[in-house]
């Protein structure tokens, strides 16, 4: 990793005040520069709580990690930001107005782009018919309209390029990327097509050391080029070196809250660890393995 | 949602391990530094490798050769009016069953379409008097409107359209032999040659051209026609771009707001549009139908688009490699006939072949997606 100190960049309105995030519904009246925010939302799926009283906010130009272990809430966090769930408490605000999603196009529609795990990535099509697909520029008019192929090419090429991905044929079908190619083709995918906020669903997950690290490369570069990120993972070794603030997510329930200056990597670990409860185990096995 | 198993560090992602010094035009190395994430240089065999109709051709050209070399006359102006013959409407069908295979369904009513549209067209032209014209926009409507029903039903119920249209297949089977034996006391209706206006449809459906001192029939001419278009479209417009998708990832393809259902039951459509074609190809130019026509047909079809490089999976093949396919099949049963041999080898042959084309496919398939995950 190259780009592990915040560098200034456009952010919000605001400057970053060193407060903790979970008194941000307190301030948030006053500010309407969030991209995003969540105060104290809640999501129940009949008696399960899968989602309570979790408050963050997402700004322009800045990462929002949120962390967690199995089970924690993150997946029912991502759907509530993408408008696949609506919060059943709290409320989320876009712009500083309230939202209520009922559909992920209409998250869509207001620039909140999610790129899941499976990345909607078609893998027997070649990247730049993946990029544009949904969204073919065309040319020639009625029954001769036909794809813009050199444009499509040259585009998704150039969009790809901005974003640090230098791939040398886009005519390859998307399976024969990497992971971290593929997480990569649908970042700039969303970043091309207008996305504001980028909702990130473990893009690390499953990626080998050196890939990991060359899709944090583009979540920085994302960054850099305006976007709030919401980056969803469950290694506070990806989170850290990216992140502005960092939501930590426990039993549905928020754990924690910190802006980057408020927490150190090795406080990140232990908290996402379970702290003294790995303490506790380290010291069992250490005793075990004794024995 | 799918969780991607680790991924192995292995470098390069392609079966040719690339020379690092080869650069891409104009493209500034990346920021992960050169060589590693990069993809080795795709020469020319390598990409003629990943076509999907590169199987087909091989196997055209060898069977080509073969029956030129085993069989007298085969290799001639007039042999090959006759196989090219043999191969067209199959071929018609072939094309239009490749593209919706592509887009990941199947059609078993493709065959039967062809006699239900021919047993139309003629009763209303033979027993209500009509104009041939318009008896064929009424059968036109009615594949169009088959088409549509078996496409709007997987759509909307998400079962797999082998089931489906193996429904609508046993009904207008039923429906063929029902009403043509009601309406005409026989398993048959003939009588075309007398109708209104059958000499202008003639021309368009039935009729020989003279290439080279021999005749071809004009359904040859709308087989290339066919294949050209549809190989068009795959390749150069938004709709060929969809097919792929439906076909290949349809919840991905949804997902960034490809039009799944609609895609689907246009290719519906047009498969059952492609069986009226070759329902009035076939009542044009033999003056009768029968009410059974057509059975097994929808076999042959799916065969010649697989032989022609279509994924049984859906989400990849080619409209030419079907045309191929088609070009095989009529090759080696008119081959077969020109050779003099039993024509109970053909089944032998097409099993082989069928294999063959399955095997290479897949290991085709294996190299174009070729996946680190």
């Amino acid at each position: 990793m190259t780009n592990t100190t915040p560098e200034p960049r456009p952010t919000g309105a605001e400057p970053d005040t060193p407060a903790p995030l979970g008194s941000g519904a307190t301030r948030a009246g006053a500010r309407a520069g969030h991209l995003l925010e969540l105060r104290g939302v809640g999501k129940r799926f009949g008696n399960v709580i899968a989602l309570d009283d979790v408050s963050t906010s997402v700004d322009a130009g800045e990462v929002t990690c949120v962390l967690g272990d199995n089970g924690a809430g993150k997946s029912t966090f991502i759907k509530i930001l993408a408008g696949v769930h609506a919060n059943d408490s709290g409320e989320y605000l876009v712009e500083g107005a309230p939202v209520h999603f009922h559909s992920p196009r209409q998250a869509l529609d207001r620039g909140i782009a999610t790129v899941y795990q499976d990345l909607a990535v078609v893998p027997l099509m070649s990247v730049w018919r993946n990029f544009f697909l949904g969204s073919e520029p065309r040319k020639g008019r009625g029954p001769f309209a036909r794809l813009d192929i050199t444009r499509a090419r040259d585009t998704a090429r150039r969009a790809l390029l901005d974003m640090g991905i230098d791939l040398r044929d886009v005519e390859q079908p998307v399976g024969t990327l990497s992971g971290g190619e593929r997480q990569c083709v649908a970042i700039a995918r969303a970043v091309h097509f207008g996305a504001k906020v980028l909702i990130l669903d473990e893009p690390t997950a499953a990626l080998g050391v050196k890939q990991a690290g060359t899709v944090l490369r583009y979540i920085a570069r994302a960054r850099d080029r305006g976007l709030g990120v919401v980056f969803i993972t469950h290694n506070p070794h990806h989170a850290h070196p990216v992140g502005d603030r960092f939501l930590l997510l426990n039993r549905g329930r928020s754990q924690g809250s910190y802006t980057k200056d408020e927490i150190t990597l090795a406080e990140l670990t232990r908290q996402m660890a379970g702290g003294a409860e790995l303490e506790a185990l380290a010291h069992e096995l250490h005793s075990g393995a004794k024995a | 949602m799918t969780t991607t198993p680790p991924s192995k560090p292995a470098p390069t992602p392609s079966p040719t391990p690339a020379p690092p010094a080869e650069t891409s035009g104009g493209a500034a190395p990346g920021p992960a530094g050169a060589g590693d994430e990069r993809v080795s240089p795709v020469n020319l065999a390598h990409r003629l490798l990943v076509r999907p109709e590169l199987g087909s051709l091989i196997g055209a050209v060898l069977v080509m050769v073969f029956f030129s070399v085993v069989a007298d006359g085969f290799f001639t102006a007039a042999g090959a009016a006759t196989w090219l013959d043999d191969s067209a409407t199959l071929g018609i069908m072939a094309v239009a069953v490749a593209l919706l295979m592509i887009g990941g369904e199947f059609d078993l009513s493709a065959g039967v379409m062809t006699a239900s549209t021919a047993l139309i067209t003629a009763m209303l032209a033979t027993r209500a008097g009509w104009s041939v014209w318009p008896a064929l926009a009424v059968s036109l409507l009615f594949a169009l409107a088959v088409g549509a029903l078996n496409g709007w039903l997987v759509v909307r119920t998400g079962l797999p359209s082998f089931i489906i249209t193996l429904g609508t297949f046993l009904a207008l089977q039923g429906l063929n032999l029902g009403v043509t034996r009601h309406v005409t006391n026989s398993v048959q209706v003939s009588g075309m040659r007398a109708t209104d206006g059958y000499e202008s449809a003639g021309r368009f459906f039935a009729s020989t051209m003279a290439v080279a001192g021999t005749e071809i029939q004009v359904s040859v001419l709308w087989w290339l026609l066919l294949a050209a278009l549809a190989t068009w479209v795959l390749a150069r417009t938004r709709f060929g771009n969809w097919i792929y998708a439906v076909g290949g990832a349809p919840v991905s393809a949804r997902n960034v707001g490809v039009p799944v259902d609609r895609t689907k039951i246009v290719l519906f459509m047009s498969t059952a549009a492609a069986g009226w074609l070759v329902g009035s190809i076939n009542i044009l130019r033999y003056t009768s139908v029968q009410a059974n026509q057509g059975i097994g047909l929808e076999f042959q079809y799916i065969i010649a688009a697989v032989i022609g490089g279509c994924l049984l999976t859906g989400g990849y093949g080619s409209a030419i490699g079907a045309a191929l396919g088609a070009l095989i099949f009529g090759m080696a049963r008119q081959g077969i006939v020109y050779a003099k041999w039993n024509s109970d080898w053909f089944q032998l042959f097409l099993g082989v072949m069928l294999l063959a084309a399955v095997l290479v496919n897949n290991s085709f398939r294996r190299r174009a997606e070729r996946s680190r995950r």
